[in-house]
């Protein structure tokens, strides 16, 4: 089902964003990685603000 | 090595042992936080108390010492509240620190205009002290120490206990039990009833010691500290100069080996430096368990406090929840053993109560799994959340070092009317605590009656007896914390919760409201 979370393209140069995202994880060990991820997370979290979006992305990302 | 002087509580020989006595209305197991806060509230209500004790003084070891302001407010009913506060810290303000440095300070009651602080912290054994004295001085409570239960039989009608003194056993009839006898309540295992609930494993270590020099104030709450590298702890002070310094071990701490007092003092040395001087009062390493009975009343016994529901220390949610308790039921129980209300009254406790001790389990352990992960992805979490603190406020607001106690809120009890009136924009609603403030010359907690009382921001009129009414202008403060115009009324229970309110005041709806927050 369709709900508040953008499923659509949303970036203007967006090979440049995902590639920023996987350059940044370069040369870090796993456990930098995990830190890096969850301070990035949190941080986008809370600049997104919408908790449905929030809610539906966590569904979405679920293994 | 403790510097409060125990006073021990005279063992009077009781009469029953020669011959059977009355049958007693109540009958309360325990003399902790809950049981005599629960006397004293039944006795201003003319309710007798009998009060059994096992033991013939106040809390070993300083126990629960953050006093809220809500149970501040219903001590002082009984006048002791004062008391309290003079021998107590006062503190409003918490400090967290990563590392060696503080990342974020947080006030507890910003603004003014209340009779009490956020908190008090006064060891237990003071605060049940000051209880044991008000009991003993009413004359409709009898305390009897040395007095243990090890019998129960339960009744339709009743409950007949077995109680075993230094001269021998006794029985005694009772129309209502309590057990107010703590979180290992021996009723509780005597009536082969389940405590179902969560362990957590790991141990902290607690060490309350007096230290010479200037003390904070403040809460402060360390992750990671240079002194501590592994974990975290957290400083509160008391009085005497008594500071208790609560330090995370891990799992895999030997509570043993953490007992010797040199290794305590190794600890409380790397924290306070080469310079300092304490004298050790108590200490205890402690792991916990949040638990709570499927149900608080079991036909004439009811369960209250730390024997109803336990949680973890994160918060000062059990000796506050225990006044809580004793404040929700003593007014529906006065009215059940006067005929006022039928005895159903009783199963708004267990709901109220039991949504309560839900809620502070919740809160209890979201404090607990952010200062004790226990998976990997969550102390991943939690570092991170601490490491952007410094730099974003909106992480600091994400740390969890303990939501500290505050009345909980019981939405759609049986006993609350709601609202009708569409246009509230703040004030407290049906089902959430009252909220102090001035009036006339003191507070509002001072001027509330020990019945209902019906705040009127207007002039009602045509209002039954028992209620107190008080009329209150609609400029100052109070007008504006309950977001009053004129005719703007609120129904208060015993217990300082909002029954109903209405925008104006109409006879019949106060009465109709009041039928259904006593149970009739």
């Amino acid at each position: 089902m369709e709900g508040a979370l953008r499923r659509t393209l949303n970036l203007v140069k967006p090979d440049d964003v995902y590639n920023a995202i996987v350059d940044a994880h370069k040369g870090l060990s796993e456990e930098e990685c995990r830190a890096f991820d969850a301070r990035l997370i949190l941080l986008l979290v809370n600049h997104i603000g919408e908790e449905a979006v929030i809610y539906e992305a966590l569904k979405e990302a679920a293994p | 090595m403790s510097s409060y002087e125990y006073r021990h509580y005279p063992y009077v020989r009781p009469a029953e042992l020669d011959q059977p006595g009355a049958r007693r209305p109540v009958v309360i197991v325990g003399a902790g936080i809950a049981g005599p806060t629960l006397a004293l509230a039944l006795a201003t209500r003319g309710v007798p108390v009998l009060i059994l004790d096992d033991d013939d003084t106040v809390s070993l070891g300083s126990r629960s010492i953050c006093q809220a302001k809500h149970s501040l407010e219903t001590w002082d009913r009984f006048g002791i509240a004062a008391r309290m506060v003079e021998k107590g810290i006062t503190w409003e303000q918490g400090e967290v620190y990563l590392r060696d440095s503080a990342i974020y300070r947080f006030n507890l009651q910003p603004e003014p205009g209340h009779k009490f602080p956020a908190f008090v912290n006064l060891q237990q054994y003071y605060v049940e002290e000051y209880l044991y004295e008000r009991c003993r001085a009413e004359a409709l409570i009898e305390m009897r120490h040395r007095n243990e239960v090890v019998g129960v039989a339960a009744r339709d009608d009743g409950v007949s206990l077995a109680v075993e003194t230094p001269d021998g056993s006794y029985t005694l009839e009772a129309d209502w039990l309590v057990a107010c006898d703590g979180v290992r309540s021996p009723i509780r295992h005597l009536l082969g009833l389940p405590y179902p609930g969560e362990i957590f494993h790991d141990r902290f270590l607690i060490a309350d010691v007096r230290l010479t020099g200037d003390l904070p104030k403040e809460r402060r709450f360390w992750f990671y500290p240079p002194f501590h590298p592994t974990n975290s702890v957290l400083l509160h002070r008391q009085a005497d100069d008594i500071l208790r310094v609560d330090f995370q071990l891990g799992r895999d701490a030997d509570p043993d080996e953490e007992k010797k007092p040199a290794n305590i003092d190794r600890r409380l040395r790397e924290m306070f430096g080469p310079e300092a001087r304490w004298e050790h009062e108590w200490s205890s390493v402690y792991t916990f368990t949040c638990r709570m009975m499927e149900r608080f009343v079991h036909g004439r016994t009811i369960f209250a406090g730390d024997a109803a529901h336990v949680v973890s220390p994160f918060g000062a949610r059990g000796g506050n929840a225990a006044v809580a308790d004793a404040d929700n039921l003593a007014w529906k129980l006065a009215r059940v053993v006067k005929g006022q209300s039928p005895a159903t009254l009783l199963d708004s406790y267990c709901e109220e109560r039991r949504a309560a001790s839900r809620e502070n389990i919740h809160q209890s352990t979201r404090s607990t799994d952010f200062i004790t992960p226990r998976f990997e992805a969550s102390r991943i979490f939690r570092d991170a959340t601490l490491s952007l603190a410094r730099d974003f406020p909106f992480a600091r607001s994400l740390i969890n070092s303990g939501r500290l106690s505050v009345p909980t809120t019981h939405a759609g009890s049986r006993l609350d009317t709601p609202d009708i009136d569409d246009d509230w924009s703040g004030g407290p609603a049906p089902g959430q605590a009252m909220v102090d403030g001035p009036l006339r010359s003191g507070w509002l907690v001072e001027q509330d009656g020990p019945d209902f009382t019906l705040l009127s921001f207007g002039d009602a009129a045509g209002i039954p007896a028992a209620v107190t009414v008080l009329r209150v202008g609609c400029g100052g403060l109070l007008a504006a914390r309950y977001d009053a115009r004129p005719g703007t009324t609120y129904l208060i229970r015993p217990d300082r919760y909002v029954a109903a309110r209405w925008r104006r005041c109409d006879p019949p709806a106060v009465q109709a409201a009041l039928a259904r927050a006593t149970g009739r």
